[in-house]
């Protein structure tokens, strides 16, 4: 039986949670409507700004920042379902079964992945809504959600990295809350960093987030530099890739320390 | 599943292993100190001690979730620290605190267990509803698991660790927290288990729980095992029975021990307060004989009670300390 077949049978288990719990979908909703509408109505004028260039509107700017922070933060709580397994003692009966541990954490991710493919949906219905125009169509639209998966992947990973190591929900909460503002700040995902202090547009350089709403924003325009976009999903890959294949090996840390 | 062991080889086969294990953890507590045993094939096996003492450290060595430090155990003959994967093949775990998921009703928790272990499809299916039935929760099978009853969740617990047929049962505590009912039927069902011939690993902190179930018992206590044997052996260690006589009058106490220590068979008389106790060879016998000697000596009875000797008196012997689960529990 291969790794994704034993994830896949663990991603199940946490879909038919989510399935469960209709509050659920509710409360992982209202979340980025909030940021769209609050944002979108805060920031308004900004394209009047010179030197605004990017798109007509402020509304079709921010659908990929708010994306992608909605990543951030949906994937972050990764961490909160390994706890909740070590308390229960469910992890132990999972460490009991000859499956790969990567199957634990990417059975989980997977999961998070999904609901956050839904947020994507309800974000991307609203934002027409609210007036956004997608030159790039449908596609540039996807390629944007995987974008911001591949940021949401990486998060979870080292949510659940940390929920191992630590093994305390202040800690996976304080983690989430000093990852994810400062990263999504950090970007180009509410301002265009030819408007802000260069010092952030060097930092951005080196930021993940900033690589996901960059490539992303580019696939939502009329002619997308594919080249441009491809380069970072490409890293993306890598940093999940790499990001995950750490959270396993603290399996390891977490084995010595029982 | 793999096994290298069939049915024509020696009865006596051993199927837990372990030798001079020990565990201390990175804040400098050494939970085992070179701990030791073997266990034979189709035989209960209890492992006694108060928590703290290192009964869960063992259990999680043997089902490769954590390693020694030093040492080494092999479960049917594979050691658990070079082929983990083979190793889990072979065991089921119930461990202390209820694995079910408790936001899955019964039957997805058991089919989610086998298919980790690689099943599927009918023989799955069928696994399943075998467990369902046997444990005697079918009806409950397709309802999410926590508005199930204590009794019933435990008994899920243990068909969790059965769905892909292992060689060895280890269950950490399985009666812990369940109503007398519950663990009368449980004890059942362990016993039922091991007539089929299933090895099986517990620990506990009932006495009475060792007692009743388990061929052979080690007591544990501060990551060393302090005694082993049978529960039998282990009381027969002890010299028999324990006589208690409450006196009537606390008048002529110190004559009433020196009274006893005259009679055949009547050992180790001591006095405190009212209360005069002995050990004897033959408990109801020695009676008649004390209550004799104590009237011509002029000592007024209020009441006698014979008990035989229990695994708690065994413990006691054992780590210098009465038993006193209630107090385990409190600090949990």
């Amino acid at each position: 039986m291969t790794v994704l077949a034993q994830s896949a049978y663990l991603t199940g288990r946490h879909l038919r949670f989510f399935l469960r719990q209709p509050w659920f979908i509710g409360i992982s909703l209202v979340q980025p409507v909030i940021w769209l509408l609050l944002f979108g109505a805060l920031f308004q004028n900004v394209v009047q700004i010179p030197g605004f260039t990017v798109g007509t509107s402020y509304i079709d700017y921010i659908v990929p920042g708010v994306l992608v922070m909605t990543a951030l933060f949906s994937c972050g709580w990764s961490g909160m379902s390994i706890i909740e397994d070590l308390d229960r003692s469910i992890m132990d009966r999972l460490l009991a079964t000859p499956i790969h541990r990567s199957a634990i954490i990417v059975g989980l991710n997977l999961y998070s992945l999904v609901s956050f493919g839904i947020q994507a949906l309800i974000i991307g219905g609203l934002a027409l809504i609210l007036g956004a125009r997608f030159p790039g169509g449908l596609l540039g639209y996807a390629v944007l959600t995987v974008c911001a998966m591949l940021v949401g992947a990486t998060v979870a990973a080292f949510s659940d990295a940390m929920a191992l190591l630590l093994r305390q929900r202040e800690s996976v909460i304080g983690i989430n809350t000093l990852l994810t503002l400062p990263l999504t700040f950090l970007s180009g995902a509410f301002m265009p960093l030819a408007l802000v202090p260069a010092w952030i547009g060097t930092v951005a350089t080196f930021n993940p987030v900033n690589w996901a709403v960059a490539a992303g924003r580019e696939a939502l325009t009329a002619s997308p530099d594919w080249s441009f976009v491809l380069i970072r999903m490409a890293l993306l890959v890598g940093l999940a890739a790499l990001a995950t294949a750490w959270a396993t090996r603290t399996f390891r840390a977490y084995q010595r320390s029982i | 599943m793999t096994s290298k062991t069939n049915a024509g080889e020696s009865p006596r086969e051993v199927a837990i292993e372990a030798v001079d294990l020990v565990k201390t953890y990175p804040n400098d507590i050494r939970a085992l100190d070179g701990i030791s045993l073997a266990v034979e094939a189709g035989t209960i096996f209890g492992l006694l001690g108060p928590n703290g003492a290192g009964k869960s450290t063992t259990v999680k060595i043997l089902t490769t979730l954590s390693r020694a430090d030093s040492g080494r155990a092999a479960v049917m003959g594979i050691d658990v620290d070079r082929q983990p994967d083979r190793v889990r093949r072979m065991i089921g775990l119930v461990g202390q605190h209820g694995a079910v998921d408790s936001e899955a009703t019964g039957r997805e928790n058991l089919v989610l267990e086998g298919r980790l272990f690689g099943m599927s499809g009918a023989s799955l299916k069928r696994r399943v509803d075998e467990l369902l039935d046997r444990f005697g929760v079918a009806e409950a099978a397709d309802r999410i698991v926590k508005t199930w009853s204590g009794g019933m969740q435990r008994k899920l617990d243990v068909a969790s660790g059965l769905v892909h047929q292992p060689r060895v049962l280890f269950l950490d505590e399985p009666t812990t927290g369940l109503d007398p009912e519950a663990r009368a039927d449980l004890w059942a069902e362990v016993l039922r288990l091991s007539d089929e011939g299933l090895t099986i690993l517990l620990t506990t902190h009932y006495l009475e729980e060792a007692d009743r179930l388990a061929g052979q018992v080690a007591i544990i206590d501060r990551g060393r095992i302090v005694a082993r044997g049978t529960p039998e052996a282990l009381k027969s260690e002890l010299r028999g029975d324990a006589i208690v006589v409450e006196l009537s009058d606390s008048v002529r106490n110190g004559h009433a021990a020196a009274v006893l220590e005259l009679l055949d068979g009547v050992h180790e008389p001591s006095i405190a307060g009212r209360t005069l106790r002995a050990r004897a060879d033959d408990g109801a016998r020695s009676v008649p004989a004390v209550l004799a000697a104590l009237d011509a000596a002029g000592v007024g009875v209020a009441s006698v009670t014979v008990a035989r000797p229990s695994l708690d008196d065994v413990y006691l012997r054992h780590t210098g300390r009465a038993y006193r689960p209630e107090n385990q529990e409190a600090t949990r």
